[in-house]
């Protein structure tokens, strides 16, 4: 018996009993559609987790910041000199491998901004070059960035975050018109800072998604004449300000003061503490030239900091690498425990077209007699059923290849929120192959079973 | 040389540890192109010894040679390929599949001989017209009469050209009139130079047939029931010419 009769026999079968095998295919339709939604789902994720990982700088991007001594360095202590501006100015110089070094200077504590009668505290506030700007990704929406100049004449001038504006100003949500306070004044502790400059807002496309919807269902509202959908009181809803909850790059981003490193240091700083006369940084923001060759940036950093640290390694090096890797951690854990799951529903189905094929076999005994009588060998009778079952899970398959389509949508529409689902080809094909594997495997038993029917005993049954 | 050949054939089976021998040494020579019957009293061995003949079932002990070839060790793989291309079967309850059409079913041999699309269509249909059933051929099993599905077997039981046909009781599920068109349609077969054996336990049955071979109590009986030899089998066949 040819294969080509083989699948055609197998198409009838299943035509004859339409139900039924609609019944058996649901299982790997369930199975092929859910491992390729999940499959959707994470390397949408997956997306949005590199796009975080992207809106801080990436992996070419890394900071040295002051650190403890070592152990055996701790008899040093008083000669450390900590990170300062003389690193950087011999980092520019002597380390090829490094495109840029942006000095920072964190105020901290974090001093209380204040304007419009309201009051603020952020914990990214602070004294900066204006090539943090680029070094940062950040871009300026209304205004301008401070200048050189600025710095070197230590204004007053500030550079916002939106995140800051809508906690002074007001967010549109609650204004309605943006404000834009570009030539405001604002104080920080107490001095009193103009604004120049606000970037624009940073969100991620999950948080553009919940936003237009909001929008959108704002809009709805007005349409329909409700004018005020707030529940109950204006409250806060506890840490992390706006009430989308939680920590992210973005919301990062948008809560940033930046002040010219030298306004920084001579009105915030110098007054405040009792440090010494040379500017002490917190960290460096280091960008290097290529990320293959981020062990050899290292190293010429370490040597030059070695060098104007006088042999006292009181810094220490964070690059995103950790991150990158949580990240790959987090979506293979992610693809695992979706895969496991995708995976035992399609054995499910398995099992469900082997209980198939079983009561198939009992019910066609004689058929299986007469092939034999007239000739049908163990093995025709074996292709037979293997090819059957084969077939069911073939169509199954692609069955389930046109409803992952639709349950997408339906995942997409009932979690809006989530990152947009990204089907690949790789994911289709695994999910098809596997159903066709496990058709296979299905087939095996009730098909050996079948094989090995005693001819006489077949012909005779009822 | 005979085209079966058994020597000393015992079919033995054991229940609840009882032996019971279904055959029980039996030697037997069907020349090419006889037609005969095996009638005896059911629990007799006739099924048991068909089987072997068929080459449906081994023998316990003994040989067999079937036209020149010894089955009785052959494996169940070669036993289906001899099944296939020298033996066709013809059952009482016509054992066709019920979801193939006509056609479809008397092709069912030439598919295990791997034969291709076209000649088999047209081998069925030539087989068809032998058992004179030209008109139904794409109705299913469950559309025909009784004598209908027996020709749409025997056609089937043909198509390969086989060498020996066997009919198990073929006329015992058709009424008296349709089972003597069947046994004239035998008759012809075995005047076409076909080995026929009938399997039944019906004497007016194995009447049509120049030999007869009894079985009782798993051995062929030395001579043959003398009800049987009493018979004229002129009547049995008159008015089921061809």
């Amino acid at each position: 018996m040819s294969l080509w009769n083989a699948v055609i026999v197998g198409l009838k079968e299943i035509w004859a009993h339409k139900f039924r095998s609609l019944l058996t295919m649901l299982g790997i339709i369930l199975g092929v559609s859910s491992l390729i939604a999940m499959s959707a789902l994470v390397t949408g994720m997956e997306k949005g987790a590199k796009e975080s990982l992207i809106a801080v700088g990436g992996l070419q991007k890394m900071r040295v910041e002051a650190a403890p001594l070592p152990v055996d360095q701790r008899h040093l202590r008083d000669f450390a000199t900590g990170v300062t501006l003389r690193d950087v100015y011999a980092l520019q110089r002597s380390a090829p491998e490094i495109l840029e070094v942006s000095p920072q200077m964190r105020l901290d504590p974090q001093p209380t901004l204040a304007a419009n009668g309201k009051t603020y505290r952020t914990w990214m506030i602070s004294g900066v070059w204006p090539v943090q700007l680029e070094m940062m990704e950040h871009t300026v929406e209304h205004g301008r960035m401070f200048t050189a100049l600025d710095n070197e004449l230590a204004r007053n001038v500030c550079v916002i975050g939106d995140g800051v504006r809508d906690a002074l100003w007001g967010s549109p949500e609650e204004t309605g018109e943006p404000v834009i306070p570009i030539g405001r004044e604002m104080t920080i502790s107490g001095y009193p800072f103009t604004v120049v400059g606000m970037f624009q807002h940073y969100e991620s496309e999950q948080e553009r998604k919940t936003r237009e919807l909001a929008e959108a269902e704002a809009a709805r509202l007005k349409a329909a004449g409700v004018t005020n959908s707030a529940t109950g009181p204006k409250r806060s809803r506890g840490w992390g300000g706006s009430g989308r909850g939680g920590w992210s790059p973005f919301r990062m981003k948008n809560s940033t003061v930046y002040l010219p490193l030298n306004t920084a240091w001579l009105k915030l700083k110098a007054g405040l503490t009792n440090s010494p006369a040379e500017p002490k940084l917190s960290d460096m923001e280091i960008k290097v030239r290529d990320v293959g060759q981020l062990d050899l940036a290292m190293t010429q950093i370490r040597n030059v900091l070695m060098v104007t640290h006088r042999g006292i390694e009181d810094f220490s090096f964070r690059t995103q690498e950790d991150w990158a890797e949580q990240i790959g951690t987090f979506i293979s854990n992610a693809r695992l425990s979706g895969g496991i799951i995708a995976g035992i529903s399609l054995l499910v189905g398995g099992i469900g077209i082997m209980n198939i094929m079983l009561a198939s076999i009992s019910e066609r005994i004689r058929e299986i007699g007469i092939r034999k009588a007239v000739g049908a060998g163990g093995l025709d009778i074996f292709t037979q059923i293997v090819v059957e079952s084969t077939v069911i899970a073939v169509v199954g398959g692609l069955a389930g290849l046109a409803t992952s389509i639709g349950l997408i949508r339906v995942i997409t529409y009932v979690t809006p929120t989530d990152n947009a689902p990204i089907v690949t080809f790789t994911s289709m094909l695994l999910a098809f192959g596997a159903s066709v594997l496990i058709g296979v495997l299905a087939g095996l038993f009730p098909a050996i079973k079948a094989a090995r029917m005693n001819v006489i005993q077949s012909l005779r049954y009822d | 040389m005979a085209l079966l050949e058994l020597r000393n054939v015992s079919k033995i089976y054991h229940l609840g540890g009882e032996e019971i021998r279904a055959l029980d040494d039996v030697s037997l020579d069907i020349g090419a192109g006889e037609f005969c019957s095996i009638i005896g009293p059911s629990g007799s061995g006739k099924s048991t010894l068909m089987h072997i003949l068929g080459c449906l079932d081994s023998p316990s002990r003994g040989t067999i040679q079937l036209d020149g070839t010894e089955i009785q060790r052959a494996s169940t793989r070669e036993l289906a390929q001899i099944r296939n291309r020298k033996i066709g079967f013809v059952f009482q309850f016509f054992n066709l599949l019920p979801k193939l059409n006509v056609v479809q079913n008397v092709e069912l041999p030439m598919i295990y001989a791997g034969i291709g699309g076209r000649e088999r269509r047209e081998r069925a249909l030539k087989a068809l017209e032998q058992v004179e059933l030209t008109n139904r051929l794409k109705n299913r099993p469950s559309q025909l009469s009784g004598g209908q599905q027996q020709r749409v077997a025997i056609a089937r039981a043909l198509v390969n050209d086989p060498k020996i046909i066997f009919a198990d009781e073929p006329t015992g599920n058709l009424d008296t009139h349709t089972g003597e068109v069947i046994l004239a349609l035998f008759r012809r077969l075995s005047h076409e130079g076909r080995t026929v054996i009938l399997v039944t336990h019906n004497p007016e049955i194995a009447a049509v047939t120049p030999r007869r071979i009894e079985i009782r109590n798993g051995k062929i009986a030395d001579k043959v029931d003398d009800r049987l030899a009493g018979l004229d089998r002129t009547p049995l066949l008159s008015g089921a010419g061809h």
